[in-house]
Protein backbone atom coordinates (compact mmCIF):
# COMPACT_ATOMS: atom_id res chain seq x y z
CA UNK A 1 0.00 0.00 0.00
CA UNK A 2 0.89 3.68 -0.30
CA UNK A 3 3.38 5.08 2.31
CA UNK A 4 1.34 7.77 4.46
CA UNK A 5 2.02 11.29 3.44
CA UNK A 6 1.45 15.01 4.68
CA UNK A 7 -0.77 14.95 1.74
CA UNK A 8 -2.78 11.80 2.16
CA UNK A 9 -6.37 12.42 3.80
CA UNK A 10 -8.08 9.64 5.24
CA UNK A 11 -11.88 8.81 4.50
CA UNK A 12 -13.62 10.86 7.44
CA UNK A 13 -12.38 13.93 6.55
CA UNK A 14 -13.24 13.70 2.63
CA UNK A 15 -16.27 15.36 2.86
CA UNK A 16 -15.62 18.60 2.07
CA UNK A 17 -18.57 21.65 2.97
CA UNK A 18 -19.36 22.40 -0.46
CA UNK A 19 -19.86 19.53 -3.16
CA UNK A 20 -21.02 20.10 -6.05
CA UNK A 21 -21.18 16.34 -7.37
CA UNK A 22 -21.92 13.74 -5.38
CA UNK A 23 -21.30 10.30 -6.38
CA UNK A 24 -23.24 7.36 -4.94
CA UNK A 25 -22.80 3.77 -4.79
CA UNK A 26 -22.24 3.60 -8.33
CA UNK A 27 -21.67 0.35 -9.88
CA UNK A 28 -21.52 -0.59 -13.97
CA UNK A 29 -21.11 -3.64 -15.21
CA UNK A 30 -20.73 -4.19 -18.88
CA UNK A 31 -22.69 -7.27 -20.69
CA UNK A 32 -23.14 -10.20 -18.00
CA UNK A 33 -19.40 -9.99 -16.55
CA UNK A 34 -17.52 -6.97 -17.29
CA UNK A 35 -17.41 -5.58 -14.00
CA UNK A 36 -15.98 -1.45 -15.00
CA UNK A 37 -16.99 0.09 -11.92
CA UNK A 38 -17.79 -1.14 -8.28
CA UNK A 39 -19.69 0.67 -5.44
CA UNK A 40 -17.95 3.99 -5.91
CA UNK A 41 -18.74 6.59 -3.67
CA UNK A 42 -17.26 10.19 -4.32
CA UNK A 43 -17.60 14.52 -3.61
CA UNK A 44 -16.03 16.59 -6.20
CA UNK A 45 -15.51 19.92 -4.63
CA UNK A 46 -17.06 23.03 -6.18
CA UNK A 47 -14.93 25.02 -8.13
CA UNK A 48 -11.62 22.77 -7.62
CA UNK A 49 -10.18 20.57 -9.98
CA UNK A 50 -10.47 16.90 -9.82
CA UNK A 51 -8.82 14.34 -11.52
CA UNK A 52 -9.36 10.53 -12.15
CA UNK A 53 -6.36 8.83 -12.35
CA UNK A 54 -5.57 5.10 -12.89
CA UNK A 55 -4.12 3.05 -15.61
CA UNK A 56 -5.83 1.72 -18.33
CA UNK A 57 -9.21 -0.33 -17.52
CA UNK A 58 -9.72 1.73 -14.18
CA UNK A 59 -13.36 3.01 -15.32
CA UNK A 60 -12.33 6.44 -15.02
CA UNK A 61 -13.54 7.41 -18.33
CA UNK A 62 -16.91 5.34 -17.46
CA UNK A 63 -17.22 7.38 -14.26
CA UNK A 64 -16.93 10.36 -16.20
CA UNK A 65 -19.82 9.45 -18.88
CA UNK A 66 -22.05 8.64 -15.89
CA UNK A 67 -21.22 11.54 -14.23
CA UNK A 68 -22.21 13.40 -17.57
CA UNK A 69 -25.08 11.45 -17.87
CA UNK A 70 -23.86 9.45 -21.51
CA UNK A 71 -23.91 6.39 -19.74
CA UNK A 72 -26.48 4.36 -17.31
CA UNK A 73 -24.51 3.61 -14.03
CA UNK A 74 -26.03 -0.20 -13.37
CA UNK A 75 -26.35 1.12 -9.34
CA UNK A 76 -26.12 4.01 -7.74
CA UNK A 77 -27.17 7.69 -8.01
CA UNK A 78 -25.26 10.92 -8.94
CA UNK A 79 -26.24 14.34 -7.62
CA UNK A 80 -24.94 17.40 -9.72
CA UNK A 81 -25.66 20.60 -6.92
CA UNK A 82 -28.75 18.38 -5.08
CA UNK A 83 -30.46 17.26 -8.01
CA UNK A 84 -30.20 13.78 -9.26
CA UNK A 85 -28.66 12.86 -12.62
CA UNK A 86 -30.79 11.16 -15.39
CA UNK A 87 -28.77 12.28 -18.70
CA UNK A 88 -26.72 15.23 -19.60
CA UNK A 89 -28.05 18.69 -18.43
CA UNK A 90 -26.81 22.62 -18.84
CA UNK A 91 -25.05 22.14 -15.92
CA UNK A 92 -22.39 19.85 -17.05
CA UNK A 93 -19.98 19.98 -20.60
CA UNK A 94 -18.07 17.76 -22.03
CA UNK A 95 -14.55 18.11 -23.29
CA UNK A 96 -14.10 14.85 -25.48
CA UNK A 97 -10.65 12.77 -26.34
CA UNK A 98 -11.17 12.36 -29.57
CA UNK A 99 -12.93 15.90 -29.88
CA UNK A 100 -15.63 15.28 -31.39
CA UNK A 101 -15.54 18.08 -33.43
CA UNK A 102 -17.79 18.28 -36.73
CA UNK A 103 -15.59 17.85 -39.77
CA UNK A 104 -18.44 19.57 -42.28
CA UNK A 105 -18.36 22.89 -39.48
CA UNK A 106 -16.40 25.70 -39.15
CA UNK A 107 -14.49 26.34 -36.10
CA UNK A 108 -17.08 29.43 -35.33
CA UNK A 109 -20.54 26.58 -36.07
CA UNK A 110 -18.07 23.99 -34.14
CA UNK A 111 -17.51 26.08 -30.76
CA UNK A 112 -21.36 27.91 -30.72
CA UNK A 113 -22.70 24.09 -31.36
CA UNK A 114 -23.74 23.44 -27.93
CA UNK A 115 -25.59 27.21 -28.30
CA UNK A 116 -27.25 26.23 -31.24
CA UNK A 117 -28.78 23.04 -29.98
CA UNK A 118 -29.92 25.53 -27.14
CA UNK A 119 -32.06 27.43 -29.75
CA UNK A 120 -30.07 30.68 -29.25
CA UNK A 121 -30.29 33.04 -32.29
CA UNK A 122 -26.97 32.84 -34.48
CA UNK A 123 -25.84 36.28 -33.58
CA UNK A 124 -26.19 36.05 -30.14
CA UNK A 125 -23.92 32.65 -30.18
CA UNK A 126 -21.51 33.61 -32.46
CA UNK A 127 -20.60 36.67 -30.34
CA UNK A 128 -20.40 34.37 -27.40
CA UNK A 129 -18.80 31.75 -29.09
CA UNK A 130 -16.02 34.25 -30.54
CA UNK A 131 -15.64 35.39 -26.82
CA UNK A 132 -14.26 32.02 -26.26
CA UNK A 133 -12.82 31.15 -29.18
CA UNK A 134 -10.12 34.17 -28.20
CA UNK A 135 -10.28 33.24 -24.90
CA UNK A 136 -8.77 29.28 -26.04
CA UNK A 137 -6.17 31.41 -28.20
CA UNK A 138 -7.87 30.93 -31.66
CA UNK A 139 -8.64 34.41 -33.00
CA UNK A 140 -8.21 34.69 -36.43
CA UNK A 141 -9.35 30.86 -36.64
CA UNK A 142 -13.15 30.82 -37.04
CA UNK A 143 -13.30 29.96 -40.68
CA UNK A 144 -11.19 27.31 -40.41
CA UNK A 145 -12.16 23.73 -40.56
CA UNK A 146 -11.03 21.18 -38.23
CA UNK A 147 -8.92 19.18 -40.13
CA UNK A 148 -7.21 22.96 -41.08
CA UNK A 149 -6.23 22.52 -37.08
CA UNK A 150 -3.18 20.49 -35.51
CA UNK A 151 -4.76 18.26 -32.77
CA UNK A 152 -3.79 20.86 -29.86
CA UNK A 153 -5.88 23.50 -31.82
CA UNK A 154 -8.73 21.00 -32.38
CA UNK A 155 -8.81 20.42 -28.65
CA UNK A 156 -8.90 24.17 -28.01
CA UNK A 157 -12.14 24.04 -29.63
CA UNK A 158 -13.60 21.10 -27.93
CA UNK A 159 -12.59 23.02 -25.04
CA UNK A 160 -14.07 26.42 -26.07
CA UNK A 161 -17.28 24.63 -26.62
CA UNK A 162 -17.92 23.34 -23.91
CA UNK A 163 -16.88 26.76 -22.07
CA UNK A 164 -19.42 28.71 -24.35
CA UNK A 165 -22.45 26.95 -23.20
CA UNK A 166 -21.66 28.29 -19.86
CA UNK A 167 -21.91 25.06 -17.60
CA UNK A 168 -20.36 24.83 -14.17
CA UNK A 169 -19.36 21.30 -14.44
CA UNK A 170 -16.57 20.59 -16.84
CA UNK A 171 -15.96 17.24 -17.83
CA UNK A 172 -12.63 16.18 -19.27
CA UNK A 173 -11.87 13.03 -20.69
CA UNK A 174 -8.25 12.62 -21.23
CA UNK A 175 -8.37 16.05 -23.31
CA UNK A 176 -5.10 16.05 -24.46
CA UNK A 177 -4.30 11.96 -24.90
CA UNK A 178 -4.55 13.09 -28.87
CA UNK A 179 -2.56 15.99 -28.38
CA UNK A 180 1.67 15.98 -28.94
CA UNK A 181 3.51 16.74 -25.74
CA UNK A 182 4.60 20.46 -27.01
CA UNK A 183 1.22 21.55 -27.37
CA UNK A 184 0.08 19.49 -24.71
CA UNK A 185 2.47 21.31 -22.00
CA UNK A 186 1.12 24.28 -23.30
CA UNK A 187 -2.29 23.58 -23.39
CA UNK A 188 -1.70 22.47 -19.74
CA UNK A 189 -0.43 26.02 -18.45
CA UNK A 190 -3.17 27.55 -20.37
CA UNK A 191 -5.64 25.49 -18.77
CA UNK A 192 -4.33 26.63 -14.92
CA UNK A 193 -4.58 30.18 -16.41
CA UNK A 194 -7.80 29.68 -17.99
CA UNK A 195 -9.20 28.51 -14.13
CA UNK A 196 -8.20 31.69 -12.34
CA UNK A 197 -10.75 33.49 -14.93
CA UNK A 198 -12.97 30.51 -15.19
CA UNK A 199 -14.60 29.61 -11.61
CA UNK A 200 -15.75 26.64 -12.28
CA UNK A 201 -15.50 22.81 -11.48
CA UNK A 202 -12.99 20.28 -13.34
CA UNK A 203 -13.32 17.19 -13.14
CA UNK A 204 -10.42 15.72 -15.16
CA UNK A 205 -9.66 12.03 -16.56
CA UNK A 206 -5.76 11.25 -17.30
CA UNK A 207 -3.57 8.50 -17.29
CA UNK A 208 -0.69 10.69 -16.72
CA UNK A 209 0.75 11.23 -13.28
CA UNK A 210 2.23 14.55 -13.95
CA UNK A 211 -0.06 16.07 -15.53
CA UNK A 212 -3.06 15.04 -13.01
CA UNK A 213 -0.43 16.32 -9.93
CA UNK A 214 0.51 19.33 -11.85
CA UNK A 215 -3.09 20.25 -12.80
CA UNK A 216 -5.40 19.13 -10.25
CA UNK A 217 -6.46 20.46 -6.52
CA UNK A 218 -7.28 16.44 -5.91
CA UNK A 219 -6.61 13.30 -7.41
CA UNK A 220 -8.47 10.08 -7.13
CA UNK A 221 -6.43 7.36 -7.74
CA UNK A 222 -8.20 4.65 -9.03
CA UNK A 223 -7.49 0.62 -9.26
CA UNK A 224 -8.52 -1.59 -11.81
CA UNK A 225 -10.96 -4.30 -12.65
CA UNK A 226 -13.34 -3.59 -10.98
CA UNK A 227 -12.58 0.23 -10.84
CA UNK A 228 -12.61 1.21 -7.67
CA UNK A 229 -11.40 4.15 -4.96
CA UNK A 230 -7.59 2.97 -4.03
CA UNK A 231 -6.95 6.62 -2.76
CA UNK A 232 -6.88 10.11 -2.95
CA UNK A 233 -4.64 12.68 -2.57
CA UNK A 234 -4.45 16.68 -2.92
CA UNK A 235 -0.99 17.85 -4.02
CA UNK A 236 -1.06 21.52 -2.76
CA UNK A 237 0.72 23.24 -5.04
CA UNK A 238 1.42 26.84 -5.97
CA UNK A 239 0.15 27.31 -9.08
CA UNK A 240 0.33 31.17 -9.50
CA UNK A 241 4.38 30.70 -10.05
CA UNK A 242 5.69 30.35 -13.57
CA UNK A 243 5.33 26.60 -15.14
CA UNK A 244 8.78 25.30 -15.03
CA UNK A 245 8.64 26.07 -11.33
CA UNK A 246 5.62 23.97 -10.64
CA UNK A 247 7.33 21.22 -12.42
CA UNK A 248 10.84 21.91 -10.15
CA UNK A 249 8.60 22.48 -7.10
CA UNK A 250 9.33 19.98 -4.13
CA UNK A 251 6.13 19.14 -3.64
CA UNK A 252 5.01 18.54 -7.32
CA UNK A 253 7.89 16.08 -7.08
CA UNK A 254 6.65 14.27 -4.31
CA UNK A 255 3.55 13.96 -5.08
CA UNK A 256 3.95 12.12 -8.79
CA UNK A 257 6.27 9.84 -6.35
CA UNK A 258 3.49 8.79 -4.27
CA UNK A 259 1.10 8.46 -6.43
CA UNK A 260 3.16 5.99 -9.00
CA UNK A 261 4.20 4.28 -5.96
CA UNK A 262 0.46 3.44 -5.13
CA UNK A 263 -0.26 2.47 -8.60
CA UNK A 264 2.40 0.39 -9.94
CA UNK A 265 1.18 -2.63 -7.74
CA UNK A 266 -1.74 -2.30 -11.11
CA UNK A 267 1.14 -2.06 -13.75
CA UNK A 268 1.95 -5.56 -14.79
CA UNK B 1 -12.87 37.48 -17.74
CA UNK B 2 -10.20 37.19 -21.07
CA UNK B 3 -7.52 35.45 -21.07
CA UNK B 4 -4.62 36.54 -23.46
CA UNK B 5 -2.49 34.13 -24.66
CA UNK B 6 0.30 35.46 -26.68
CA UNK B 7 -0.14 34.08 -30.42
CA UNK B 8 3.86 34.20 -31.04
CA UNK B 9 3.83 32.37 -27.54
CA UNK B 10 1.26 29.37 -28.82
CA UNK B 11 2.35 29.37 -32.90
CA UNK B 12 -1.18 29.89 -33.95
CA UNK B 13 -1.00 31.96 -36.51
CA UNK B 14 -3.55 31.68 -39.09
CA UNK B 15 -1.81 30.93 -42.06
CA UNK B 16 -3.62 32.54 -45.13
CA UNK B 17 -3.55 31.05 -48.77
CA UNK B 18 -0.71 28.57 -47.93
CA UNK B 19 -2.23 25.96 -50.00
CA UNK B 20 -2.67 28.05 -52.95
CA UNK B 21 1.12 27.41 -54.62
CA UNK B 22 0.26 24.02 -55.57
CA UNK B 23 -1.32 24.34 -59.05
CA UNK B 24 1.94 27.13 -60.04
CA UNK B 25 3.95 23.84 -62.30
CA UNK B 26 1.88 21.53 -64.76
CA UNK B 27 3.03 18.59 -63.67
CA UNK B 28 1.93 18.99 -60.24
CA UNK B 29 -1.82 19.56 -61.68
CA UNK B 30 -3.98 16.49 -61.52
CA UNK B 31 -6.01 17.83 -64.56
CA UNK B 32 -2.71 17.35 -66.95
CA UNK B 33 -2.42 14.14 -65.80
CA UNK B 34 -5.76 13.62 -66.73
CA UNK B 35 -5.79 14.84 -70.29
CA UNK B 36 -2.47 12.90 -70.92
CA UNK B 37 -3.89 9.53 -69.82
CA UNK B 38 -7.21 10.84 -72.24
CA UNK B 39 -4.74 11.33 -75.31
CA UNK B 40 -2.96 8.17 -74.81
CA UNK B 41 -5.92 6.73 -74.63
CA UNK B 42 -7.17 7.69 -78.08
CA UNK B 43 -3.96 7.14 -79.32
CA UNK B 44 -3.67 3.49 -78.74
CA UNK B 45 -7.22 3.25 -79.88
CA UNK B 46 -6.33 5.02 -82.99
CA UNK B 47 -3.46 2.97 -83.71
CA UNK B 48 -5.30 -0.29 -82.75
CA UNK B 49 -7.79 0.74 -85.11
CA UNK B 50 -5.15 1.31 -88.08
CA UNK B 51 -3.43 -1.84 -87.48
CA UNK B 52 -6.58 -3.21 -87.06
CA UNK B 53 -7.23 -5.56 -84.54
CA UNK B 54 -10.31 -6.34 -85.72
CA UNK B 55 -12.10 -5.93 -89.06
CA UNK B 56 -15.25 -4.66 -86.62
CA UNK B 57 -12.75 -2.00 -84.78
CA UNK B 58 -12.96 1.58 -86.35
CA UNK B 59 -10.45 3.95 -85.46
CA UNK B 60 -11.00 6.90 -83.04
CA UNK B 61 -10.86 9.20 -85.80
CA UNK B 62 -13.74 6.75 -87.90
CA UNK B 63 -15.81 7.30 -84.73
CA UNK B 64 -15.31 10.80 -83.91
CA UNK B 65 -16.51 12.13 -87.30
CA UNK B 66 -19.63 9.27 -87.06
CA UNK B 67 -20.42 10.64 -83.64
CA UNK B 68 -20.50 14.49 -85.53
CA UNK B 69 -22.49 13.11 -88.70
CA UNK B 70 -25.03 11.65 -85.72
CA UNK B 71 -24.99 14.39 -84.10
CA UNK B 72 -26.00 16.31 -87.03
CA UNK B 73 -28.23 14.55 -88.42
CA UNK B 74 -30.35 14.12 -85.20
CA UNK B 75 -29.87 10.73 -84.86
CA UNK B 76 -28.26 10.88 -82.00
CA UNK B 77 -30.33 13.26 -80.10
CA UNK B 78 -33.24 11.49 -80.71
CA UNK B 79 -32.02 8.48 -79.90
CA UNK B 80 -31.03 10.27 -76.57
CA UNK B 81 -34.74 11.86 -75.74
CA UNK B 82 -36.09 8.31 -75.61
CA UNK B 83 -33.26 6.75 -73.03
CA UNK B 84 -32.97 9.47 -70.92
CA UNK B 85 -36.89 8.79 -70.24
CA UNK B 86 -36.29 5.79 -68.37
CA UNK B 87 -33.28 6.66 -66.89
CA UNK B 88 -33.87 10.43 -65.38
CA UNK B 89 -37.31 8.50 -64.02
CA UNK B 90 -35.90 5.59 -62.91
CA UNK B 91 -32.61 7.00 -61.10
CA UNK B 92 -34.58 10.16 -59.67
CA UNK B 93 -37.26 7.00 -57.93
CA UNK B 94 -34.68 5.45 -57.10
CA UNK B 95 -32.43 8.53 -55.08
CA UNK B 96 -35.41 9.58 -53.26
CA UNK B 97 -36.65 5.71 -52.35
CA UNK B 98 -33.14 4.57 -52.17
CA UNK B 99 -32.28 7.26 -49.87
CA UNK B 100 -34.92 7.69 -47.65
CA UNK B 101 -35.70 3.56 -47.43
CA UNK B 102 -32.08 3.37 -46.27
CA UNK B 103 -31.82 5.48 -43.84
CA UNK B 104 -35.35 4.55 -42.43
CA UNK B 105 -33.88 1.26 -41.99
CA UNK B 106 -30.95 2.90 -40.38
CA UNK B 107 -32.91 4.38 -37.48
CA UNK B 108 -35.51 1.78 -37.36
CA UNK B 109 -35.07 -1.92 -36.16
CA UNK B 110 -38.49 -3.27 -37.62
CA UNK B 111 -37.49 -1.97 -40.99
CA UNK B 112 -34.13 -3.27 -41.26
CA UNK B 113 -34.93 -6.62 -40.83
CA UNK B 114 -37.99 -6.15 -43.50
CA UNK B 115 -36.13 -4.62 -45.97
CA UNK B 116 -32.51 -5.07 -46.24
CA UNK B 117 -32.17 -8.65 -47.06
CA UNK B 118 -34.23 -8.15 -49.74
CA UNK B 119 -31.75 -5.66 -50.88
CA UNK B 120 -28.53 -7.60 -50.21
CA UNK B 121 -30.51 -10.52 -52.20
CA UNK B 122 -30.99 -7.74 -55.00
CA UNK B 123 -27.38 -6.69 -54.66
CA UNK B 124 -26.32 -9.90 -55.21
CA UNK B 125 -28.38 -11.79 -57.60
CA UNK B 126 -27.34 -10.90 -61.40
CA UNK B 127 -30.28 -8.59 -61.99
CA UNK B 128 -29.99 -8.68 -65.76
CA UNK B 129 -31.64 -12.28 -65.52
CA UNK B 130 -34.88 -10.89 -63.84
CA UNK B 131 -35.38 -8.42 -67.01
CA UNK B 132 -37.55 -10.82 -69.08
CA UNK B 133 -39.60 -11.25 -66.28
CA UNK B 134 -40.29 -7.35 -65.84
CA UNK B 135 -41.34 -7.65 -69.60
CA UNK B 136 -43.97 -10.24 -68.69
CA UNK B 137 -45.95 -8.24 -65.34
CA UNK B 138 -44.71 -4.30 -66.96
CA UNK B 139 -45.04 -4.85 -70.83
CA UNK B 140 -42.65 -3.44 -73.20
CA UNK B 141 -42.98 0.34 -72.02
CA UNK B 142 -41.73 3.42 -70.42
CA UNK B 143 -42.61 1.36 -67.08
CA UNK B 144 -40.91 -1.69 -68.01
CA UNK B 145 -37.64 0.26 -68.64
CA UNK B 146 -37.80 2.64 -65.71
CA UNK B 147 -38.44 -1.02 -63.06
CA UNK B 148 -35.03 -2.06 -65.18
CA UNK B 149 -33.09 1.15 -64.02
CA UNK B 150 -34.27 0.91 -60.83
CA UNK B 151 -33.48 -3.19 -60.22
CA UNK B 152 -30.15 -1.91 -60.83
CA UNK B 153 -29.84 1.43 -59.06
CA UNK B 154 -31.78 0.62 -55.97
CA UNK B 155 -30.34 -1.91 -53.89
CA UNK B 156 -26.73 -0.23 -53.98
CA UNK B 157 -28.38 3.54 -53.13
CA UNK B 158 -30.35 1.65 -49.85
CA UNK B 159 -27.61 -0.69 -48.80
CA UNK B 160 -25.15 2.52 -48.70
CA UNK B 161 -27.48 4.77 -47.06
CA UNK B 162 -28.31 2.27 -44.55
CA UNK B 163 -24.78 1.69 -44.03
CA UNK B 164 -24.04 5.06 -43.27
CA UNK B 165 -26.53 5.66 -41.06
CA UNK B 166 -25.25 2.80 -38.88
CA UNK B 167 -21.95 3.79 -38.63
CA UNK B 168 -22.14 7.37 -38.16
CA UNK B 169 -19.29 8.19 -35.65
CA UNK B 170 -20.61 7.39 -31.97
CA UNK B 171 -18.59 10.03 -30.68
CA UNK B 172 -20.20 13.05 -32.61
CA UNK B 173 -23.66 11.56 -31.37
CA UNK B 174 -22.44 11.45 -28.03
CA UNK B 175 -21.17 14.90 -28.41
CA UNK B 176 -24.48 16.31 -29.78
CA UNK B 177 -26.71 14.48 -26.43
CA UNK B 178 -24.07 15.93 -23.87
CA UNK B 179 -24.91 19.33 -25.29
CA UNK B 180 -28.15 18.70 -25.09
CA UNK B 181 -29.42 17.70 -28.39
CA UNK B 182 -32.34 15.48 -28.81
CA UNK B 183 -33.02 12.65 -31.18
CA UNK B 184 -34.08 15.18 -33.97
CA UNK B 185 -31.59 17.68 -33.89
CA UNK B 186 -29.01 14.94 -34.05
CA UNK B 187 -30.23 12.95 -36.63
CA UNK B 188 -30.77 16.42 -38.86
CA UNK B 189 -27.44 18.15 -37.58
CA UNK B 190 -24.93 15.23 -36.85
CA UNK B 191 -26.07 11.85 -38.21
CA UNK B 192 -27.42 12.98 -42.16
CA UNK B 193 -23.94 15.31 -42.50
CA UNK B 194 -21.75 12.47 -41.01
CA UNK B 195 -23.16 10.32 -43.46
CA UNK B 196 -23.39 11.77 -46.27
CA UNK B 197 -20.25 11.02 -48.07
CA UNK B 198 -21.15 7.53 -47.69
CA UNK B 199 -24.95 8.22 -49.17
CA UNK B 200 -23.58 10.18 -51.69
CA UNK B 201 -20.89 7.01 -52.82
CA UNK B 202 -23.75 4.68 -53.07
CA UNK B 203 -25.34 7.23 -55.20
CA UNK B 204 -22.53 7.49 -57.74
CA UNK B 205 -22.68 3.87 -57.51
CA UNK B 206 -26.54 3.36 -58.09
CA UNK B 207 -26.46 6.34 -61.19
CA UNK B 208 -23.63 3.94 -63.06
CA UNK B 209 -25.73 0.74 -62.44
CA UNK B 210 -28.98 2.65 -64.04
CA UNK B 211 -26.75 3.79 -66.86
CA UNK B 212 -26.16 -0.12 -67.13
CA UNK B 213 -30.08 -0.66 -66.24
CA UNK B 214 -31.35 1.73 -69.32
CA UNK B 215 -28.78 0.09 -71.80
CA UNK B 216 -29.73 -3.61 -70.46
CA UNK B 217 -33.14 -2.55 -70.94
CA UNK B 218 -33.08 -0.94 -74.74
CA UNK B 219 -31.16 -4.21 -75.77
CA UNK B 220 -33.05 -7.31 -73.68
CA UNK B 221 -36.82 -5.40 -74.18
CA UNK B 222 -37.20 -3.67 -77.12
CA UNK B 223 -34.97 -1.92 -78.90
CA UNK B 224 -35.29 1.93 -78.46
CA UNK B 225 -33.16 5.04 -78.04
CA UNK B 226 -29.61 3.68 -77.40
CA UNK B 227 -30.19 0.64 -77.29
CA UNK B 228 -31.81 0.54 -80.77
CA UNK B 229 -29.05 2.47 -82.12
CA UNK B 230 -25.83 0.16 -81.14
CA UNK B 231 -28.16 -2.89 -82.58
CA UNK B 232 -29.21 -1.54 -86.10
CA UNK B 233 -25.81 -0.37 -86.62
CA UNK B 234 -24.29 -3.33 -85.47
CA UNK B 235 -26.68 -5.36 -87.79
CA UNK B 236 -25.69 -3.17 -90.55
CA UNK B 237 -22.24 -3.30 -89.60
CA UNK B 238 -21.51 0.42 -89.80
CA UNK B 239 -18.90 -0.11 -86.89
CA UNK B 240 -17.78 3.36 -86.03
CA UNK B 241 -21.61 4.29 -85.62
CA UNK B 242 -21.61 1.84 -82.87
CA UNK B 243 -18.77 2.54 -81.35
CA UNK B 244 -19.95 6.60 -81.33
CA UNK B 245 -22.84 5.40 -79.51
CA UNK B 246 -21.45 3.34 -77.11
CA UNK B 247 -18.68 6.15 -76.28
CA UNK B 248 -21.49 8.55 -76.41
CA UNK B 249 -23.34 6.76 -73.35
CA UNK B 250 -20.16 5.94 -71.80
CA UNK B 251 -19.10 9.19 -71.73
CA UNK B 252 -22.33 10.73 -70.90
CA UNK B 253 -22.27 8.31 -67.43
CA UNK B 254 -18.93 9.37 -66.71
CA UNK B 255 -19.45 13.25 -67.26
CA UNK B 256 -22.82 12.65 -64.97
CA UNK B 257 -20.71 11.23 -62.09
CA UNK B 258 -17.84 13.83 -61.68
CA UNK B 259 -21.19 16.14 -61.74
CA UNK B 260 -22.36 14.48 -58.77
CA UNK B 261 -18.95 14.50 -57.20
CA UNK B 262 -18.48 18.08 -57.83
CA UNK B 263 -22.03 19.06 -56.28
CA UNK B 264 -21.44 17.14 -53.68
CA UNK B 265 -18.23 18.56 -52.12
CA UNK B 266 -19.68 21.91 -53.44
CA UNK B 267 -23.09 21.74 -51.49
CA UNK B 268 -22.57 19.16 -48.40
CA UNK B 269 -19.23 19.03 -47.83
CA UNK B 270 -17.83 23.11 -47.41
CA UNK B 271 -14.44 21.92 -45.60
CA UNK B 272 -13.34 20.30 -49.11
CA UNK B 273 -13.78 22.90 -50.95
CA UNK B 274 -10.61 24.39 -49.92
CA UNK B 275 -7.83 21.50 -49.65
CA UNK B 276 -7.22 18.87 -52.02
Amino acid sequence: MMPPAATRLSRPELVPDDAIVEIRGISKTYGADVEALRDIDLDLPRGKLTSLLGPSGCGKTTLLKIVAGLVKPTAGTIRVDGRIVDGPGPERAFVFQDFALMPWATVMRNTAFGLELRGMARAKREEIAKRYIAEVGLSGFENKYPHELSGGMRQRVGLARALAVDAEVLLLDEPFSAVDEQNRRKFQEDLIRLRTVQKKTFIFVTHSIEEAVYLSDRIVLLSPRPGRISGIIEPNIDRTGNPDEIRRDRRYLDAVEEIWQGLREYVD
Amino acid sequence: MHVDIPREATGLVPLAGQRRKAAARPFDRPLFWRLLSIAVFVLIWEIAGRVPVSYAFPTFSATAVAFFEMMVSGELPKAYLSTLQPLVLGLVLSTVLGIGLGILCGLWRPGEFMAIPIFVVLQAAPVAAFIPLVTFVYGIGLAAKTLAVMLLALPVIVLNSYKAVRNVNASLLDMSRSFLGNRRPSIVKIMLPDASPVILAGLRLGVAAGFVGVVLAELLITPTGIGDLITYHRSRADYAEMYATIASIIALSTVTLIALQWAEVRFLRPEKRSGA
